[in-house]
């Protein structure tokens, strides 16, 4: 007797997607993205008072990095639609047929749940806490509330990636604190001026996709002046470490011209920005500058860091 | 009767799927050495605390 004796075998067309390699796969983590997490919350382990042994701190970092990545993941399944639709995102995985929705989606939950199982069983809860949060941040209230209905999206969104450092922090401590929540602000009030420096460029880009980016919505008069009102906001708090004590006073000096240096370009592309080439390209040198503004802020604070374990 | 749908992969997506199946089995191997690893730590960190005690 045949084991199946009634039974058909419908052979049906081979399923869309499948075909992503393991670089799709790491695309899909927005590797870029990662790298800034990783070093920021590397950051955040290396200020923090007392130590965590390097394997736990490596595998801290990790899970990070994995948490960070598996956001990027679920925020690209979600955002297929306007992906496809904007030149600066129409050639990631998903909308280029290389990874099939579904596969970034399990993709993503699967290492967000181990990212933050990890951490905590290797770690602390209070840092895999902060790890779930962040993600839940950035995929549910950023990607799918914020960012498609208002130009307040990335201000509140920012948050997202303010969190790292405090998870670093979190790791080596398992708290909270104030030196904590200072690294949260400066990368807090970097993103906004970050991100418009960006979209005022891309504005059309934004507008095609529905996407309420400020200079879509308030117009470009209104960003540039909004990017100086976060510069000055931004530049004292990137001196806060020095004057809270957490920072020598030469990191204080470096981030305060640092910050007149944020405060002066954020000025030009609010008064002085003509129209055309020239806007676009005072917009595009703020946009570098704020990238390599924070990397020069954490970077001195990581030096800082290490130079005081060293001394003490 | 009994109707079975049966997804026949391109050769493209079989050659991926085993890409992936074997990083898959690499990225769960590594987790694995690395629960040893951090239990190791862990245990030596509790025994020199109790040593110090």
């Amino acid at each position: 007797m045949a084991l199946i004796d009634d039974t058909d075998v419908v052979l049906s067309p081979a399923v869309t997607g499948g075909t992503g390699s393991i670089g799709d796969y790491f695309e899909l983590l927005k590797p870029r993205v990662m790298s800034l997490v990783i070093f920021t919350a590397l950051v955040g382990l290396m200020l923090a008072p007392g130590g965590l042994h390097p394997l736990l701190a490596a595998v801290a970092l990790l899970a990070i990095a994995v948490g960070a990545g598996a956001s990027g993941a679920l925020n690209m399944w979600y955002d297929a639609d306007i992906d496809r639709i904007m030149s600066r995102t129409a050639r990631r995985p998903i909308p280029d047929g290389r990874v099939s929705p579904s596969e970034a989606l399990h993709f993503g939950s699967v290492l967000s749940v181990l990212s933050v199982l990890v951490l905590g069983v290797a770690v602390n809860w209070v840092a895999a806490f902060l790890l779930a949060f962040t993600i839940f941040f950035y995929v549910v209230v950023y990607t799918m509330g914020l960012k498609r209905r208002t130009s307040q999206n990335i201000v509140i969104g920012g948050a997202a990636g303010a969190f790292p450092p405090m998870i670093g922090w979190a790791a080596v401590t398992g708290t909270v604190s104030i030196e904590s929540i200072v690294l949260f602000l400066i990368i807090f009030f970097w993103t906004p001026p970050h991100f418009w420096a960006l979209a005022l460029v891309k504005s059309e880009d934004y507008a095609r996709a529905g996407i309420p980016m400020m200079p879509v919505v308030a117009g470009e008069r209104s960003t540039r002046l909004q990017i100086f009102t976060y510069a000055l906001v931004l530049a004292p708090i990137g001196v806060a470490p020095a004057v809270l004590g957490f920072a020598s006073l030469a990191y204080g000096v470096f981030a305060a011209g640092m910050g007149a240096a944020f405060v002066a370009l954020s000025a030009r592309v609010a008064f002085h920005a003509k129209s055309g080439a020239e806007a676009k390209r005072i917009n595009m040198q703020l946009f570098f500058f704020s990238i390599a503004y924070l990397f020069a802020l954490f970077a001195a604070l990581l030096v800082d860091g290490v130079v005081s374990r060293i001394i003490s | 009767m009994h109707i079975v749908p049966i997804v026949e992969l391109t050769p493209a997506q079989k050659a991926a799927q085993r890409r992936r199946s074997i990083a898959i089995g690499l990225g769960l191997g590594a987790l694995v050495v690395l629960f040893f690893l951090v239990t190791i730590v862990k245990i030596s960190g509790n025994i020199a605390q109790h040593a110090a005690m």
